[in-house]
């Protein structure tokens, strides 16, 4: 084992004698900035661009929620900026299927995907593991690039004149196959797709770069074991990505054979406006499958690299040790497995064989107890900490808050006998959007306060952050928790008036209040991106290597590191990253040696 | 004119709070960054205890406002054992969620940053690491065998003596049609789909048991109260779903896969209307499966009845078969137009052959 350590010690002095090279060559514009294989440099593309979606996504929410709110009343403004999908001001039902299916799409996977896991994988997994670069930079560009010219399809697609994709972000066929069965599967329907097969492709070399960088670039004395929890979940996160994301490319690619090819992979049995289509054979029921093996994990793509982040800033900002290390990563892990083994949860009542579905119930509910062990541990973390309430520990808490809220109705949802009441309901929209929208961007915003200082060499601006913080938390609560109230009374999502409803128009004045905080949380946010580009550039400089005073390798770099990280030889690891208030010491590094009569743990 | 102001005051909203950092900045490192920190932090500490007790309140609050809008009583016998699975899976979850909830946010107050706390390095304790691995995991075996008894009861084998009736969807209505006397619903076949034949279903009339097959569309569907019935249910276009809130069941409607689902009606529409003290209640099928521009309306209504009821609405209904084919209709019978319809019937014969 010491050997191959010494080996990859070896090819790590390699690289940093290459790199010195290269250092005294002026790198262009275009080199250091926009092509650039500088795995730092990647990750804040990733973030930037999916700033720029998140952006957009939230406007689309907004847009939508102002129909939820205020159903039938005109806003001129919206027909001068969209013609006649806002015929009159008010929203039309072929736009508002547009704006939610949109959301879906740009939240789930340009945003908490890539900009998510794309950010913090790249600038963190070098860093944390002592590494110059990842295995492969150029394949990492190329996966930015790919996931770019996802963007440019996908953006492409809301300008045309039959619209974006309006399906859900599900993209259920027949409705997804059938230009004649809605707008939004015409051309639209064709650009998302081969927009999702090129990030896919972003995601797989990405994915695989990511693995292999854990597997064999770690620098001396770091075992997989003495890495920080934040590595782990996105090694977890690259492997689930592997492994799910090519069977969503197969149905992807199947369904585009339907639309284009006349193939019946998903059609049969199909009467479209009186007229009879010759398909027959194909299952609808198959996309499903297909589409959910990796739309399960891929909830965990996104929430796992938000519970690494939390966990470490817990830690850090607790002054203590994450409690129960091997017991979280033995979660993560179990929760990676049966990731893959839940998917037809969602299919509770798609007419699946009922012996199947108690099966699906079972490991569904099965992970609630890795999750219940993670929470269990955070909570005692905190225990006897000496706590510091940085923005990103704050947007930490707020994560374990959500995630306990959201995991637990998630137990609701699982169980197939309360699914058939509260399927496609808005408590779904409820479930999922604490538990894996807002939880992970609070893990993102987590991220993004805790290592913006070694990003950019500046702080943000605290106050503003502390606003965010406090606005987001409450906003994203008085939006949510009231909505399980109207799943309860069975109302179904994606309806967007429900004034010809006898069973679901009671909650006229809870939507116009859910729309109003809407607005204001938005805005909010939009404060946090102008904190964002305005640190940048004018935030308060760092001063200290280690402003956190934090034991990972990523503080022992320069403020400002360079392509190549560490300007000289990569620190060895003695020790694992957890070592905070040990004998009476605040906090020991993990380049530290073990002392003589150092206590163990 | 409005928007403009909302988007003055919003911009200047913006300006304002953006000055205030810019200057708790300057005054932060005037006054010393350290003593800000610290006081900044007991603030924090502060909000998040304030958050916890405002939250709690909040809670409450909600649910005495909400609980009188959602559903009453589930108006079917697989619905009442839903809303007890419902509130089994409360009761487990609420108390997890007031713990765990309270924990977190007590925690954060108490062990604020303070000068002479010293963290407690506590990094693993296998004991406490059982307990919780081994709680869950009982209540959630708790939980999963309650679900999977009532799934089965609900999931199981329709009664035997159960009304059968079919329901199809399309965009964006319901269509439904009853067997008849013989009980049985005669064979479809898509592409026998027209509405210009009198035929929107696609029944094939060389099945003689479509030939009392009842359809009915644009009105409401009628169910036997205390009767069981069970739903064949599809769908010609696309995905639709079989939404019934009141019964709390819910099934896809799914092209070339027909799916099925039962369940005994407890409360007829009368007996609901003055229960929820609503003359305007009504049964209302809701479609629950994104399904195109018009999914949000897409409405059925289903009137339960007593079987004397139900026996005089359906005797006012005649098979589709003789709307197709109208010389087969015994009420306007001759019998000299007998011999046109031997002509008239093989022609549904051949368009099958091909």
């Amino acid at each position: 084992m010491s050997e191959a350590l010494h080996v990859h010690h070896d090819t790590a002095v390699g690289h940093d004698v290459h790199h010195d090279d290269h250092g005294h060559h002026h790198q262009s514009f275009i080199s250091k900035y926009i092509f650039s294989m500088d795995h730092k440099t990647i990750g804040k593309q990733f973030l930037i661009t999916g700033i720029v979606w998140a952006i957009i996504g939230g406007l689309f929410s907004v847009l939508f929620r102002l129909q939820l709110g205020f159903p039938g009343q005109s806003f001129p403004i919206l027909e001068t900026f969209f013609g006649h999908w806002a015929k009159g001001g008010t929203i039309q039902p072929e736009f508002y299927y547009a704006l939610v299916t949109m959301h879906g799409t740009v939240l789930v996977f340009f945003v908490l995907t890539a900009g998510l896991s794309g950010t913090f994988s790249n600038f963190l997994i070098p860093l944390q593991i002592g590494a110059r670069d990842m295995a492969s930079p150029l394949m990492n560009m190329l996966s930015y690039w790919f996931f770019f010219m996802a963007s440019i399809i996908m953006i492409s697609s809301l300008f045309i004149q039959t619209g974006p994709a309006s399906g859900g972000w599900t993209m259920y066929p027949p409705l997804s196959a059938l230009g004649q069965a809605s707008d939004g599967s015409k051309l639209g329907a064709d650009l998302w797709l081969i927009s999702m097969a090129l990030f896919i492709v972003s995601q797989l070399l990405a994915g695989l770069n990511y693995i292999s960088t854990i597997l064999n670039m770690r620098t001396k004395g770091m075992s997989m074991t003495r890495m920080p929890l934040t590595i782990w979940a996105l090694f977890f996160t690259a492997v689930l990505g592997v492994l799910s994301f090519p069977v969503l490319l197969s149905g992807a690619v199947l369904l585009l054979f339907d639309r284009n090819l006349g193939t019946s992979f998903f059609l049969s049995d199909i009467v479209v406006n009186g007229q009879i289509l010759p398909n027959e054979g194909g299952s609808a029921i198959l996309f499903q499958h297909l589409f959910w093996f990796l739309g399960h994990p891929e909830v965990y793509i996104i929430l796992l690299p938000a519970m690494g982040m939390c966990s470490e800033v817990l830690s850090v900002n607790s002054r203590k040790p994450i409690f129960g290390y091997m017991a979280m990563l033995g979660s993560m892990f179990a929760i990676a497995i049966l990731a893959f083994l839940v998917w037809a949860h969602h299919m509770f009542v798609t007419g699946l064989n009922p012996f199947l579905g108690s099966v699906f119930v079972l490991l569904t509910l099965l992970i609630a107890v890795p999750s219940a062990i993670k929470v269990f541990n955070w909570l005692t973390t905190l225990w006897r900490g000496n706590i510091r309430f940085t923005p990103a520990m704050l947007f930490a808490i707020g994560f374990v808050s959500l995630f306990i809220s959201g995991g637990l109705t998630g137990i609701f949802l699982g169980n197939s006998t309360i699914d058939i009441h509260l399927h496609d309901t808005m408590f779904v929209i409820a479930h999922f959007h604490i538990v894996m929208g807002v939880a992970s961007m609070f893990g993102m915003f987590a991220g993004i306060y805790h290592w913006f200082p070694k990003m950019f060499g500046r702080y943000l601006n605290n106050t503003l952050a502390y606003f965010h913080f406090w606005v987001t938390i409450i906003g994203a609560y008085l939006i949510f928790w009231p909505m399980h109230y109207e799943g309860l009374a069975g109302m179904p999502r994606r309806y967007l008036d429900k004034s010809i409803w006898v069973s679901f128009n009671q909650f006229g004045s809870l939507d116009q209040m859910i729309t109003i905080v809407t607005v204001i949380v938005f805005a909010v946010q939009l404060m946090f991106v102008f904190n964002f580009f305005y640190s940048i550039f004018k935030g308060r400089k760092v001063t200290s290597t280690n402003p956190w005073g934090a034991t990972t390798l990523e503080w022992t770099t320069p403020i400002l590191p360079g392509h190549g990280n560490w300007t000289g030889e990569i620190p060895e690891v003695h020790r694992w990253p957890y070592d905070y208030g040990k004998d009476g010491r605040e906090f020991i590094p993990q380049t530290e040696p073990i002392g003589a009569n150092e206590s163990k743990h | 004119m409005q928007t403009f102001f909302i988007v003055a005051i919003l911009a200047l909203g913006f300006l304002v709070t953006f000055q205030i950092a810019k200057a708790s900045e300057y005054v932060a490192v005037l006054r010393g960054e350290e003593k800000t920190r610290k006081q900044t932090n007991k603030i924090n500490a502060f909000m998040l205890l304030a958050f916890l007790v405002f939250g709690l309140i909040g809670v409450f609050y909600c649910n005495a406002t909400l609980k009188g809008k959602i559903l009453g009583e589930a108006a079917s016998d697989h619905g009442k054992n839903i809303d007890m699975m419902l509130y089994i899976t409360l009761a487990l979850t609420g108390v997890v969620f007031f713990i765990t909830q309270i924990a977190l946010f007590w925690f954060s107050f108490k062990y604020q940053e303070k000068e002479n706390r010293k963290a407690f390095y506590f990094p693993h304790n296998n004991k406490l690491e059982l307990i919780w691995t081994v709680i869950p995991a009982i209540t959630l075996t708790i939980l999963v065998g309650f679900g999977i008894f009532y799934w089965f009861k609900i999931t199981g084998e329709a009664p035997k003596d159960a009304m059968v009736v079919e329901v199809t969807g399309s965009q964006f209505k319901w269509e439904f049609r009853y067997p008849g006397k013989d009980n049985i619903l005669g064979k479809k076949y898509f592409k026998q789909i027209s509405d210009a034949n009198n035929n929107p279903l696609g029944q094939i009339w060389d099945d003689p048991a479509n030939h009392d097959d009842i359809y009915v569309a644009g009105e409401p569907l009628h169910l036997i109260v205390n009767k069981p019935v069970k739903m064949v249910i599809g769908a010609k276009d696309v995905i639709h779903d079989v939404g019934l809130v009141h019964f709390r069941m819910k099934m896809d409607a799914v092209p070339g896969m027909p799916t099925t689902m039962w369940f005994t009606p407890t409360k007829t529409s009368k007996q609901m209307k003055e229960e929820t003290n609503n003359p305007n209640f009504v049964y209302e099928i809701s479609c629950d499966q994104m399904c195109g521009k018009g999914h949000w309306s897409m409405r059925g209504e289903i009137v339960v009845e007593t079987q004397a009821e139900y026996d005089a609405w359906m005797a006012t209904k005649k098979p589709k078969y003789w709307a197709a084919f109208p010389d087969k209709d015994p009420s306007a019978k001759q019998p000299a137009a007998a011999p046109v319809a031997d002509t008239t019937k093989p022609e549904p014969v051949a368009m099958l052959a091909k």
